[in-house]
């Protein structure tokens, strides 16, 4: 169906290269100057085959529904290399203080060793995930996991990425190893290049009873319309423990696509706080699926959209064995013209007796020109289970802002107050002192307001 | 310090106040009384200024300023105050964040000096105790997950932080059992001072036991029915509120004016 569509879309204007013939050129040019291992070069050949299949998705497709990516399909993108990636200046990269001798700088798709500080990751594994497929070391548990929960084979954005694979992070957490400091992967779009595509690509393992905090932060440095196309992979084995942060800043000109996919395995615990607060247009996949017993996890986020931004959550939790709790709480705050859309769906399989799942969407327009489409769905086919799920879109009340200015807080310092408080409930989770201050600052500025600390 | 004269005001095209008198000086304490539905919540929710309800004559004088013509933030920074009957929960925003910040716009606006959080936090320790409330709470949301009379406290330690000049206590007493009553209205006392005043509204005449008024205004439908001293309130008390409203229906009386 989306390729008779893509097609028809490209015959009305004459002299447009179909973009799917413009990432072959690219494809066909990275297959000479990075060979992959066998195995690799197969997975990338059956990803750029689905991705010349399925294209960009259009909005005929149920997932896509209000997300619609055609002005955006028509870009011919070009794929970041890695002689760009290595010329490109990156200065002042942020950090954090946690994370100062913990953080890996991706730019374009690439990880910069020479930007990188891994002096308190030496209990750990923390290479460049393409590097590691030739590493006798990692090459069989790379091989074990890589492309393996991200499906490419029905999602053309993970398999463009999937095709393109050439660099990205790998991080292995070995049995029993607690992680002190956070680990920090901080993906750079230089912005330099009008419309270059990136796919930054990180493959988390984490062995049994190991722990560790990760964030994931999405920025650009330039002003170049781009496109990023991420893919992170995490499997976590019998009794691992992650919290996992990802916050996503990209430049107002650029389109993010982000999938995130979890493996959780027996008494394993996720817990995962997505902020996503820039990019023309984003959205982000995360799947957890809950594949063994006594396996938890958190599934939260904060989404904000201002002027003429559009943010596209899809969730799906897997709960396929029993005795597993999974709990979401997804809040958004929409501006302007912004445009939202959330879409959760709990699965609980048969025989997945005893699941405890809980999932809540709430949001909050600030403007009667924003918008939001939200659907939270359960489907259940087991018989002793708690199970709820709702969803909500609100305003700011009267009443409240009376309140407030009962107590000398004039109305627009009291919307902001509300509007801060509300996101305050997901950002308010973030157990790293100096990301959750940052991510304060970053929502306060979006807001447009100075708060009290 | 204020004058209601002849004030008419309702919600909704519905006449609630129907020519309301009332002086009130400084150092003052006056008790407002009546029975539900009397308009004794709406005198309070118009002098603080509530976008709902609508005045259709009469004015009120603060100070010699028109009230009325104030926005509800500006007759707060102005020094009126109003303790809800339902204080609203503002999720996400700590006490003390909140607190601090209704502080300073005060500051700002009577151009003194802001407080920073620390220097904040020792005056706030210090209002508490007006309340006897502890650490825990200065930390956790405005009023989420408070109960009634953790909500009440939290009221008067705002009044206590703000200090205002005139301060409107809208059925402070309903829903306390007797303790959080007895420390809701020590409260209050504790910041009585000759240069403010505080108008209690209460259906019942327990909270006057402890917060003892000079004055006691009785409204039924809209109208101050009978004035008097705090033994008013024993009275009504005892006879309840129906003999008022019978006195006020036989004579014909539409308002009594000071």
């Amino acid at each position: 169906m989306e390729v008779e569509s893509a097609q028809s879309r490209s015959n009305m204007v004459s002299q447009i290269v179909k973009p799917e013939q413009f990432f072959q050129v690219a494809f066909q040019s990275l297959r000479e100057t990075d060979p992959a291992a066998a195995w690799v070069q197969l997975v990338r050949d059956t990803a750029m085959d689905r991705f010349e299949l399925l294209g960009f998705p259009s909005i005929a497709i149920e997932d896509w529904k209000y997300t619609n990516l055609a002005s955006w399909a028509k870009t011919n993108f070009t794929p970041a290399t890695k002689q760009s990636s290595l010329a490109a200046k990156v200065v002042n990269t942020p950090t954090f203080a946690e994370t100062t001798q913990s953080q890996l700088v991706v730019v374009n798709g690439f990880l910069r060793e020479d930007l990188s500080s891994k002096e308190a990751l030496e209990q750990i594994v923390a290479v460049d995930l393409f590097n590691a497929i030739g590493d006798a070391r990692y090459s069989k548990i790379v091989r074990e996991y890589v492309a393996r929960n991200a499906n490419y084979h029905d999602s053309g954005m993970v398999a463009l990425n999937t095709a393109f694979l050439s660099s990205g992070v790998f991080i292995l957490l070995p049995r029993n190893v607690e992680l002190a400091q956070p680990i920090h992967v901080l993906y750079v779009a230089d912005g330099v290049r009008d419309n270059e595509v990136s796919f930054p690509r990180l493959l988390v393992v984490a062995e049994e009873n190991s722990s560790a905090s990760l964030i994931e932060t999405f920025i650009s440095t330039g002003d170049a319309p781009y496109f990023t196309d991420a893919v992170a992979e995490i499997v976590l084995n019998e009794g691992a423990r992650l919290e996992h942060y990802r916050v996503q800043r990209e430049s107002s000109n650029s389109l993010h696509i982000g999938k995130t996919s979890a493996e959780l395995g027996r008494g394993s615990s996720y817990d995962s706080t997505a902020i996503n607060l820039g990019a023309r247009l984003s959205r982000h996949d995360i799947s957890v699926v809950l594949d063994h017993e006594g396996a938890e996890c958190r599934v939260d986020g904060l989404y904000i959209t201002s002027s003429e931004q559009h943010a596209d959550t899809h969730s799906v939790i897997d709960h396929k064995q029993p005795h597993c709790n999974s709990h979401q709480l997804y809040k958004g705050i929409l501006d302007g013209n912004g445009r939202a859309v959330f879409n959760g769906i709990i699965f609980v399989r048969e025989g997945a007796q005893k699941t405890d799942a809980m999932q809540t969407n709430k949001n909050l327009l600030l403007s009667d020109r924003a918008r939001v489409d939200t659907k939270p769905q359960l489907e259940i086919y087991a018989d002793d289970v708690k199970c709820a799920h709702g969803a909500a879109v609100g305003q700011i009340s009267e009443d409240e802002l009376f309140y407030l200015a009962t107590r000398g807080i004039e109305p627009a310092v009291g919307r902001n107050l509300l509007t801060y408080g509300f996101a305050e409930e997901v950002i308010g989770k973030i157990k790293v002192d100096s990301i959750r201050k940052a991510v304060d600052e970053a929502v306060l500025r979006q807001l447009k307001t100075v708060l009290v600390s | 310090m204020l004058e209601i004269r002849d004030l008419h005001a309702g919600i909704d095209g519905k006449d609630i106040l129907k020519g309301i008198n009332l002086t009130i000086n400084k150092g003052e304490v006056h008790a407002i009384m009546g029975p539900n539905g009397s308009g004794k919540s709406t005198l309070a929710k118009v002098l603080a200024g509530h976008p709902q309800y609508q005045v259709t004559a009469g004015e009120v004088l603060y100070n010699g300023k028109n009230l009325l013509e104030l926005a509800p933030h500006e007759r707060a920074l102005e020094g009126v105050f109003m303790a809800f009957q339902y204080p609203i929960e503002v999720p996400g925003v700590s006490n003390a964040q909140f607190l601090r910040l209704a502080y300073n716009e005060k500051q700002k606006h009577r151009g003194e000096d802001e407080l920073d959080p620390l220097e904040f936090k020792d005056l706030l320790k210090e209002r508490a105790k007006v309340v006897e409330m502890d650490a825990s709470f200065m930390t956790r949301s405005v009023n989420e997950g408070f109960s009634g009379g953790e909500k009440k406290r939290n009221e008067i330690l705002q009044m206590a932080v703000l200090e205002p000049q005139l301060a409107v206590l809208d059925e402070t007493d309903s829903g306390l059992d007797i303790d959080a009553l007895r420390v809701v209205a020590g409260g209050v006392n504790q910041l009585r001072t000759p240069d403010n005043a505080i108008i209690v509204v209460t259906h019942y005449q327990r909270l006057l036991n402890y917060i003892v008024p000079d004055f006691v205004h009785v409204l039924a439908d809209g109208r101050i029915a009978r004035e008097g001293g705090k033994e008013l309130a024993l009275e009504l008390e005892e006879k309840g509120y129906d003999w008022i409203r019978a006195e006020q229906n036989g004579s014909g009386v539409s308002a009594i004016a000071k």
